[in-house]
């Protein structure tokens, strides 16, 4: 088991090294230069002269690519133009309000989509069944933004259930103990922030759920019907086990299988998703800053927020592996 | 990365599962037959004629010029006042006053060709990489394998990152424009076309034919280039469907983020999309015809794609 982690935590090392030497070559490419990250677009030519001396933009490649990779290992990504802030902090002040809002679109795919996925599977060819599928393919074809919009305008304008921008109603302020609102609510046991905190989560929670949900109630669906296909299963059923048994151990336990990795592949959609999502809800993650970035071309935040996200998705993955040879010791094998 | 290509991988198993059992008969006449008989791949591929109709005489049946501002006094963004159907103009008036149902007609060429092009160029890149790969990997030398390792790696390395991500990252590369947009799209879908070809061809290589070939002493190129590469492509043409509903959906997010094409007197749905949805409150038509246009179109490619994978994989055909 441990020869496995570690294995699979080595093979990590030239995915990183490869990431980093593409991001260099783009931040290279960039229309301006490199130069542009830190200056934006209105600049003169002497102060690009300055800026190129500071950062040694003369210096030969690869000696600028060895600093690059020195910087960020220190953590350096370079500042903000647009706050001025080191690109680091301003990640990491968001990135709790991202994982909160990616954790509740995950909830509630995982605890809609597999129950949902399970029915259709055991009454295939039905009612339910058909329908389950038919919204399904609906929410993978509608395009994220706009059902987050349309729920916006519904859910919150026009009927006024729940808040329609940010994280908590202005007014409200919690004392930062995680940086996780609905944690930090709890935490100094101001019960009014949590409940806030979640009600603005509802809205962007179901719009990012949406492909998610989609994805795992059709893996479940397909998964449950193999797995009911298989031979110990009709042994089960004819040795005359409880329905709920047989469906416990035998069914959803192999079913889940698939199941377990599509979850691990579905956070590089949710980052994604979370772009669009944050944006409509102004909810201040990574996502939306990362929106806004690509409208100021902030590319210094922009680099070192897509380096972050795709360290995090590999890191993502690479624990769904780990999880799924614990529950599958076949996968250790190979 | 294997879970993440485990899925990809395993369509791509399911040709060569196939392709045992029918002697002869033809993987594609198979899946034909299956296709006819499912109403949700005939009501996709019915979407889909449509909208093809749609893209090409488009232009020449729309009644009005889609960016001649013709009623432009008609409307107003600032006093919120906007004009909904009418005789006139079927599906009303946009924000700058232009007919709508011509901008519609009319944007679906752009939307097909932002979607078939960008999804060519992945087919056509990831294909080229993953046959590359396969048919080194598959020749079995030392460089060979040495080849597809280094491919391979690349490809990882580009699903590690997240899709919009990385079309975000060649926008901000080659700045605004509708190549960028197809470009953007396409290089997305690299990845996953050159993983399914490379293990669709790689599960090819363990069948009985060409192990017969090889016995009869046909040339190696041979045995790729007639032998396995068309018996490869069954799993990646399904997934070019797919692709296509993918690409339009995400090039309307690209827009969204203002990553879209600049020139906005060329109607594409997904700018429509992005630009009505600012007018969501006192217009929501002006959002809702491009939205429900794209989920149409892409649920037709879907259907089909889908349909399509049923028909190839053996286990859940019943």
């Amino acid at each position: 088991m441990l020869r496995f982690i570690v294995r699979r935590l080595l093979q990590l090392i030239p995915t990183l090294i490869g990431l980093s030497i593409l991001l260099f070559v783009w931040l290279h490419n960039l229309p301006g230069g490199p130069e542009a990250a830190l200056l934006g677009d209105r600049t003169t030519p002497e102060r690009r002269k300055q800026i190129r001396a500071l950062l040694h933009l003369d210096d030969p490649i690869w000696v600028q690519y060895g600093r690059f990779v020195k910087n960020m290992l220190k953590g350096d990504f370079g500042t903000s133009v647009q706050s001025n802030r080191p690109v680091i902090d301003e990640f990491a002040t968001r990135f709790p309000a991202t994982i909160e809002l990616g954790i509740t679109a995950m909830l509630i795919a995982v605890i809609v989509g597999i129950p949902l996925g399970y029915l259709a599977a055991r009454r295939r060819g039905g009612f339910l069944d058909s329908s389950v599928v038919t919204s399904s393919l609906l929410g993978i074809c509608i395009p994220v933004f706009f059902l987050a919009y349309i729920l916006k305008e519904i859910f919150s304008v026009q009927l006024g259930w729940f808040p329609s921008i940010g994280q908590l109603s202005p007014g409200l302020e919690t004392t930062k103990v995680t940086g996780f609102a609905v944690l930090d609510g709890l935490l100094t046991g101001d019960l009014t922030v949590t409940s806030d905190a979640l009600a603005h989560l509802v809205l962007p929670g179901i719009a990012l759920a949406s492909i998610p949900l989609a994805v795992i109630v059709r893996m479940t669906r397909a998964s449950v019907l193999e797995v009911l296909g298989e031979d110990y299963v009709r042994t089960a059923e004819s040795k005359g086990l409880k329905e709920s048994t047989i469906r416990a151990r035998h069914v959803l336990r192999n079913a889940m299988l698939p199941v377990i990795t599509s979850i691990g592949l579905l956070t590089g959609s949710l980052l994604s998703g979370a772009v669009l999502t944050e944006t409509v809800f102004d909810f201040n993650g990574i996502g939306s800053f990362l929106a806004r970035a690509i409208d100021a071309r902030d590319y210094s935040v922009l680099m070192g927020f897509i380096l972050f996200i795709a360290t995090m998705y590999v890191l993502i993955n690479l624990l769904v592996d780990i999880s799924y040879s614990i529950i599958d010791p076949r996968v250790r094998v190979r | 990365m294997s879970t993440k290509t485990d899925k990809i991988d395993r369509l791509a198993e399911l040709t060569a599962a196939t392709s045992d059992d029918q002697k002869g008969a033809g993987i594609w006449r198979e899946a034909f037959r299956g296709l006819r008989r499912s109403p949700l791949a005939l009501t996709g591929a019915v979407i889909i004629a449509v909208f093809v109709v749609m893209a090409v005489i488009g232009p020449f049946v729309a009644p009005y010029d889609p960016v001649a501002t013709t009623w432009g006094d008609e409307v107003s963004q600032s006093q919120n006042h906007f004009v909904g159907m009418r005789a006139e103009n079927w599906l009303g008036l946009d924000q700058l006053g232009r007919d709508e149902f011509s901008r519609m007609l009319i944007g679906a060429r752009q939307s097909l060709m932002v979607g078939v092009i960008a999804t060519l160029l992945g087919f056509a890149v990831g294909a080229a990489l993953g046959g590359i790969s396969g048919a080194c990997q598959g020749l079995g030398r030392k460089l060979g394998r040495t080849i597809d390792t280094v491919i391979m790696r690349f490809i990882d390395m580009m699903l590690a990152l997240p899709s919009l991500l990385l079309a975000v990252s060649i926008a901000a590369l080659l700045g605004r424009s509708l190549t960028t947009l197809m470009i953007a799209v396409g290089v997305v879908q690299i990845p996953i076309f050159a993983r399914l070809f490379r293990g669709s061809m790689i599960a090819q290589s363990h069948s009985d034919y060409v192990l017969a070939a090889r016995a009869l002493g046909v040339r190696r190129s041979r045995i790729v280039f007639a032998h396995i590469v068309p018996n490869s492509l069954g799993p990646v043409i399904v997934q070019a469907t797919l692709s296509l509903a993918t690409a339009i959906i995400e090039a309307a997010a690209l827009s969204f983020l203002g990553l879209g094409n600049p020139d906005m007197s060329q109607p594409e749905w997904g700018a429509m999309l992005a630009k009505g949805q600012t007018f969501i409150s006192v217009a929501p038509q002006l959002a809702l015809y491009p939205a429900v246009a794209i989920i149409i179109t892409a649920l037709g490619f879907t259907l089909l794609g889908e349909a399509m994978r049923e028909a190839l994989d053996p286990k859940l055909r019943k």
